[in-house]
């Protein structure tokens, strides 16, 4: 190991006279704390400490393991919670106390736990990087055992047992020999054979998104807010119901007492489709605030990477990033202290590039091993001051296909999830049209796009209401303002906090829209054969619509309410008589 | 301990020195003056040729004739239950005349971050029997909400008002309030420390002062040592402490000040790029830690430069702290006392402590129905100003004199009325009962029931 010596420190940055390469991972000084080299210049290399470096003196020892800064990929990594470069948060509790201290180390996975792993591959099989040769049951999830992407070769000996990750389960010819556990660098995405076309949604429970702005498994989400307007809740919302079978939680930079909620809701939480306990699915990655920024920087494509691995046995993988603009202010922290010309706003001028190559390893793709896996990524995103021009905001919008934004104005009137429908998109929308109309019902998207024009329209009359008052408009148009404030409070509206509301189906979210729109249907002909507006917008069925969503037998109750809708259109009808 | 002469350059409030033996990132320094003062500061950026210090009392009278001592280890604040009913300047130097402070232990001012595994769940609801932040707002053991204030608005009383008032209902609790004062006026500082005279509070206080006139460098190190203070009192002694920091903007100022001494890169509005981490390793030392009996609670408050609530330091502060209570100024020229704004108002834990056995089973429900009508009610406000109010529907018109008497009876409150939660969701029933029941569509038919036109 090449060893060097510390020339200068300020905050997370060292500068070491040390010969290495761009992104080796060093430990430096007597407490051997973890850093990573990201500059050089002549015999002087920059180095990002992952820790506090309060104490850390010229001088002093660093040492360069040569590799880059690489995770363990095995058995064990669902239901663990990390910090920002894979050292279980438990351990490092168990090491140092209630308080994070430095010089930890703590490896990402257990190497003292047997796992029953069962070859599926035989002894003559020629294999290569991604071939499955085994599984390995975590928890509900069959977790496969594959070849490291960069080996290949006959297999010449294998077999079935019991093994902690360290030990061989399988020898090929090459000299490689197999383990459970295999090592990969986080800063390269996982190879894998060809893209696909995201054309299967990922069905997140919440009305909002699954109906209007639509999210494909394997595409990519922004959800830019200033704060509190609900940005965690939703990402939360999201890593609870959505319908991936693997969930990559990245908190990054945020709230200490947020990740604490995460943290003792998951394991109470039941998955709707298999009964077990949510947790079961779901890595968490913690780095909060305050933790060091450097390790704020890593955490999420630590996070990205370990969704690479599920996906590569052919699972869908959904990574929540909690939030992207501190990972951006990590980066621009991380280049001021380099003192490199900043670009906009002082972030670094390649932002922009970080960010595009981020999210680009999200996707739907045909795996090494035939298998088909997605990694979809919804990244919450707080732009300064909330100001949607601002580099991070910018940057993203300009990668992601979907974008949901968050509106302050109705976070203040406790409309959430306060997704603003004008502004917000998802093109997603035409490519997902088949699987809805296959799968949930046929007229899916004219009825999406129904409730969606009725919502615009509702802007641009409410801008002449702003002006001359309700009653001055023309009668079509009150009914219009009244069902679309149907479909605001009733329909778009949901609550995360309510059992049964949290999560919502999409044929659930179908026949709402299709209720609400049955009552335009039925107000739009009252109004044309006579009947007055005021007894048409003040029908009582309509305001049990409230209900529906916290009904767990929605239907039953929605048909009543058609019923009594009809009888009381009806009633009208013959009243006028 | 050796001593260096060896000072190349002073700029502003930093030192740098030349060839020195190698100096460790972070740690103390003494500058010793000619004329024998002392002057504390702390390495800020350290290489073999160069070492940079920030001195806290400022450099007024360093030359280079001055000496620099390097001692050698981190800023420690000598902590035990002591620290209690004493005043302290703003780098933890008695000045209220008392003895020297004793030391249990000495601890690193920096702190270190609570591993979020070890967090426990913040839940107990502080009843602050101020109605807007009780129903509206509800502050729980371990949160940090701060006060987003401008000047000239009373939020230094309300502040005082939580302090005096705050309790956690049905239990018995050993609290202790630190309070750390930053920049702001020595009248402000006296205000707070003669309320807590007449309370008695000041026993069961610790108060860091650093005031207008004092350095403005030293603030740096103001919130630090207090909250030093906080974590030994609470995760050491099983207190529940409250945490006042004022002002945070000041704080800020000085962090900019160093900055540009230090040439940086500057960030928005010429702040460094690393506010947000800084400003994040004062916030987070905010919570309660699973095992241990104390908390700590944090009420920064900070005035908005220009009412702007987007200028960075509310904005960062906002995205760092569980919420935060805004005062506006047109409640406060209304002569409406508190001025909380509840609608930009927000408490993240809110949800975690409140509830059937904790406040009462309405309590989610009605808070989220004023809201509801108030904001309606205050935009109508725009709409009444144009086409008068004549041509409003019945319901608007509700609406509008909901949202006058929401203000009036709901946010206005005597400077020493402490309602209790159960009188303040009544008030907020009371409100409600003038629109009719069916319009109540964000509470449930049950509790309608119970409660709705309830005398």
């Amino acid at each position: 190991m090449k060893t060097g010596k510390v020339y200068r420190v300020a905050g997370p940055v060292a500068v070491a006279e040390l010969d290495a390469r761009m992104f080796d991972i060093v430990l430096v000084g007597e407490e051997k704390l973890l850093g990573e080299v990201i500059q050089i210049n002549g015999n002087k290399c920059t180095i990002q400490i992952y820790e506090d470096t309060t104490g850390l003196k010229p001088g002093a020892t660093v040492s360069n393991t040569g590799e880059p800064l690489s995770i363990e990929l095995g058995p064990g990594l669902l239901t663990s919670i990390y910090d920002g470069i894979q050292r279980p948060l438990p351990d490092l509790k168990a090491q140092l106390g209630d308080f994070i201290k430095r010089g930890a180390t703590a490896p990402g996975l257990n190497h003292e736990k047997k796992w029953e792993f069962k070859a599926t591959a035989k002894k003559g099989d020629d294999v290569s990087g991604g071939k499955i040769i085994g599984t390995v049951m975590e928890g509900q999830i069959n977790h496969k055992i594959m070849i490291p992407p960069n080996k290949k070769g006959k297999i010449t000996e294998i077999s079935s047992g019991s093994f902690t990750v360290d030990e061989i389960v399988c020898k090929l010819d090459s000299g490689d020999k197999i383990k459970l556990m295999q090592k990969w660098p986080v800063r390269t995405p996982r190879p894998t054979s060809k893209k696909l076309p995201p054309n299967i949604p990922l069905i997140t429970g919440q009305r909002i998104f699954d109906s209007l702005f639509p999210l494909a498994k394997g595409g990519v989400a922004a959800i830019p807010g200033g704060f509190g307007t609900g940005k965690t809740v939703t990402q939360q919302s999201l890593a609870k119901w959505c319908d991936a079978e693997i969930i990559v939680y990245v908190g990054c930079g945020e709230r200490g007492n947020e990740m604490t909620e995460v943290l003792t809701e998951f394991p109470k939480l039941t998955d709707p489709r298999t009964g077990k306990p949510l947790l079961n699915r779901t890595i968490l990655i913690a780095n909060t605030s305050n933790m060091p920024v450097a390790a704020r920087e890593a955490s999420v494509y630590c996070g990205m990477t370990l969704a690479e691995y599920y996906r590569d046995m052919g699972y869908n993988v959904a990574v929540m990033a909690d939030s992207t603009s501190r990972w951006a202010e990590a980066m621009r922290e991380i280049s001021s202290r380099l003192e490199e010309l900043p670009g906009e706003e002082g972030y670094p001028a390649y932002l922009s590039t970080r960010l595009a190559d981020f999210y680009e390893r999200a996707g739907r793709y045909s795996n090494l091993n035939k298998t088909d896996g997605s990694i979809s990524v919804i990244g919450a995103v707080s732009p300064a001051g909330g100001d949607m021009s601002e580099p991070v905001t910018q940057g993203t919008l300009r990668v992601v296909k979907c974008f949901w934004r968050l509106d302050s104005k109705l976070a203040q009137r406790r409309h959430f999830p306060a997704i603003n429908w004008l502004d917000s998109y998802s093109l997603y929308l035409d490519i997902l049209e088949k699987w809805f109309s296959a799968n949930v019902a046929e007229d899916w998207r004219p009825i999406v796009d129904k409730i969606m024009s009725i919502l615009q329209e509702e802007e641009k009359l409410l801008e002449i209401v702003q002006l001359v008052g309700s009653d001055a408009l023309p009668e079509k148009e009150q009914v219009t303002l009244e069902i679309a404030r149907l479909a605001r409070e009733m329909f778009l509206q949901q609550n995360a906090f309510h059992a049964v509301d949290t999560f919502s189906e999409p044929k659930k979210t179908y026949s709402f829209m299709k209720t609400i729109l049955k009552y335009g249907d039925l107000a739009y002909k009252a109004l044309g054969e006579g009947s007055k507006v005021s007894d048409i917008v003040s029908i009582k069925s309509k305001e049990k619509l409230a209900d529906v969503k916290f009904e767990k037998e929605y239907e039953k109750l929605l048909n009543s309410i058609v019923k009594e809708m009809e009888s009381e259109f009806r009633k009208m009808k013959s009243d006028k008589k | 301990m050796k001593e260096y002469k060896t000072i190349s350059r002073v700029a502003g409030p930093l030192v740098f020195v030349k060839k020195t033996e190698p100096v460790a990132y972070s740690d103390m320094v003494k500058v010793l003056m000619p004329n024998g003062e002392e002057k504390n500061a702390q390495v800020l950026d350290t290489s073999e040729e160069t070492v940079v210090v920030q001195v806290f009392e400022g450099t007024a009278g360093i030359d280079l004739n001055s000496r620099i001592k390097f001692l050698n280890q981190p800023i420690k604040l000598p902590v035990s239950e002591e620290l209690l009913g004493r005043i302290l300047s703003g780098s933890g130097k008695p000045i209220d005349s008392g003895p020297e402070l004793v030391a249990d232990k000495m601890m690193d001012i920096t702190g270190a971050a609570i591993n979020p595994y070890s967090r426990g769940n913040p839940e107990d609801f502080i009843q602050t029997g101020v109605s807007t932040i009780d129903a509206m707002n509800t502050l729980v053991r371990g949160q940090k909400l701060p006060i987003f204030s401008a000047s000239g608005l009373p939020h230094n009383e309300i502040a005082l008002q939580i302090a005096r008032q705050a309790k956690v209902v049905g239990k018995e609790s050993n609290f202790a309030i630190v309070f750390a004062a930053m920049g702001i006026t020595n009248e402000e500082a006296q205000r707070f420390i003669q309320d807590f005279e007449q309370t008695g509070a000041l026993e069961r206080s610790s108060v860091f002062l650093n005031l207008a006139s004092d350095p403005a460098v030293e603030r740096l190190l103001t919130p630090q040592l207090a909250l030093t203070a906080a974590e030994y009192l609470a995760f050491e002694k099983d207190m529940h402490v409250l945490v006042i920091l004022t002002d945070m903007t000041n704080y800020c100022e000085s962090l900019r000040e160093i900055g540009s001494a230090r040439e940086e890169i500057p960030g928005r509005r010429g702040y460094p790029g690393y506010m947000y981490t800084t400003l994040a390793n004062i916030y987070e030392r905010a919570g309660m830690i699973k095992g241990k009996k104390g908390s700590i609670t944090q009420l920064p408050i900070l005035t908005m430069i220009g009412d702007d609530i987007t200028h960075p330091i509310p904005d960062l502060t906002g995205y760092i702290t569980e919420g935060q209570i805004v005062l506006d100024r047109e409640l406060h020229r209304r002569n409406i006392y508190p001025p909380i704004d509840v609608l930009p108002s927000l408490s993240r834990l809110m949800n975690l402590g409140i509830g059937d056995k904790k406040t009462r089973e309405d309590h989610k429900q009605v808070s989220d129905q004023l809201y509801a009508f108030y904001a309606e009610g205050k935009d109508l406000r725009g709409l009444v100003a144009i086409v008068g109010e004549e041509s409003l529907s019945e319901r608007d018109r509700k609406l509008l004199k909901f949202a006058s008497e929401f203000e009036n009876k709901f946010v206005k409150q005597s400077k020493s009325e402490d309602r209790n939660i159960s009188k303040t969701l009544d008030i907020g029933w009371k409100l409600l009962s003038d629109i009719s029941e069916s319009e109540l569509g964000r509470i449930s038919p049950e509790l309608r029931k119970k409660y709705y036109g309830r005398r």
